[in-house]
């Protein structure tokens, strides 16, 4: 430890701290020209195109890629595997942070941010999927927050509000499953209402179920992708237990994964069935659909399958990589891609450089929270004086 | 197969002709699937 307090007086110029500082010094820049001159200036939003790559990544993305939060802790908590207990913290912290910054990207696209609490005090449109999705995401994140309470709470030496706050875990677990069904699910129908928007092949009236699904192929895979991140840059942070169990976590979600991933795959080849649209296979847009399918669902999931059988931890975690890369390409094409397909290309969206940057910016605020955390609290260790109390 | 359909009851009954086909095929499908998935869990005991 005291080798690591005399290094860190000199470590602030890392080429981590030096690009996300750039980043976060452009971000604040674009965040000031968006909240004084509005949308136009900064984005090329328009009236066919409302939505752009702040709702498209920064939400519907951070959405699906946070969902290991619930997925890890129901696992845990309701379905009493013990064994991967330690990738709960991690877990929970990585959805926590992605609520968070979903909320901070709506902040950008919705604009004046004193009126986000609107939807529960003003309107009275409680039929709205929007009014859903606010309401789902608003309580989840309180109870991430609560679910991730305790760590902090270690961590500032409160013992008693930390005991109390752990007493509530298994109540704000099964609120988390309820909250994210809801709204995961909810994020997909909200593109029910755009038939005509949204190409065939990707517009079914089973879009909620497969948000839902492929929110938990999310979950899974990230928990793998954080977990051999965070193996291999804080293993210096992790105890015996959560060394142990690395490899348990990544064989029993890749094997989960797999199967929720054969699943998918065929409700994607039966929502294709229900709607006849074989014959838009042979297109264009079916050939980039087949991409998808095959390359980001077939695939991982049979790649996961093999890595399983074989115990294969490499293949695992790469398998992880591509099956996230799926679910983000699975979002934008829903949202962006194949959405208003067939206007002309000069009325197609493409994101201004300024709504990239704000997009960094918010992904840069989530890495840079997470290394403060990590680095003080403990999210990949059981604290000295709380280990026999789990 | 598309200029065959000319009302909503054959479109239906086509439909979920071929997905109820599909549907038995998956059952079977993901049985076999989860066997492969778990062979490497019998191989070791």
């Amino acid at each position: 430890m005291s080798e690591e307090s005399t290094t860190t007086s000199r470590s602030y110029l890392t080429p981590f701290n030096m690009i996300a500082g750039i980043i976060i010094i452009l971000g604040l820049i674009v965040t000031a020209l968006r909240f004084t001159k509005g949308l136009a200036t900064v984005t090329n939003l328009s009236d066919y195109n409302p939505w752009g790559i702040w709702i498209g990544f920064d939400l519907m993305v951070g959405v699906a890629l946070a969902a290991g939060g619930y997925v890890t802790s129901a696992a845990v908590y309701l379905f009493g595997m013990k064994k991967y207990h330690s990738a709960v913290r991690p877990a929970i912290l990585t959805g926590f942070l992605g609520y968070a910054l979903v909320v901070l990207a709506l902040h950008y696209d919705v604009g004046r941010p004193w009126r986000l609490p609107y939807p529960f005090i003003v309107q009275q449109g409680t039929t709205s999927l929007l009014f859903e999705v606010a309401a789902c995401v608003a309580l989840y994140l309180t109870v991430l927050f609560l679910e991730f309470s305790p760590a902090a709470l270690e961590w500032l030496g409160l013992k008693k509000v930390r005991r109390l706050a752990i007493r509530f875990t298994l109540i704000l677990t099964i609120f988390g499953v309820i909250l994210s069904t809801l709204h995961q699910s909810s994020l997909g129908a909200l593109f029910l209402i755009a038939p005509s928007k949204l190409h065939p092949l990707w517009y079914s009236s089973y879009l909620p179920i497969y948000f839902f699904i492929s929110s938990i192929i999310a979950g899974l895979s990230m928990v793998i992708f954080e977990g051999t991140l965070a193996h291999r840059y804080y293993a210096h942070k992790m105890d015996s237990a959560h060394m142990e169990e690395k490899d348990h976590v990544a064989l029993g979600f890749g094997k989960a994964a797999s199967f929720v991933l054969a699943g998918y795959l065929i409700t994607k080849v039966i929502g294709i069935s229900a709607g006849n649209h074989w014959h838009l296979l042979g297109t264009g847009y079916g050939i980039w659909y087949l991409v998808e399918l095959l390359g980001f669902v077939g695939l991982p999931c049979f790649l996961y399958a093999l890595g399983v059988r074989e115990k294969n931890l490499v293949l695992i975690r790469w398998t992880a990589v591509l099956t996230v890369i799926g679910v983000v390409l699975n979002r934008l094409n829903i949202s962006l891609i194949a959405f208003n397909w067939h206007l002309p290309s000069s009325e197609r969206y493409f994101p201004h450089w300024m709504e990239i940057v704000i997009s960094a910016f918010i992904v840069t605020i989530g890495l840079v929270a997470y290394r403060f955390i990590v680095s003080r609290m403990p999210i990949f260790y059981e604290h000295p004086d709380y280990k026999e109390s789990h | 197969m598309e200029g065959m359909l000319h009302t909503l009851h054959e479109f239906m009954v086509y439909t979920k002709g071929i997905t109820y086909i599909l549907i038995v095929l998956a059952l079977f499908g993901i049985t076999g699937f989860w066997l492969f998935l778990t062979g490497g869990d019998e191989e070791k005991k």
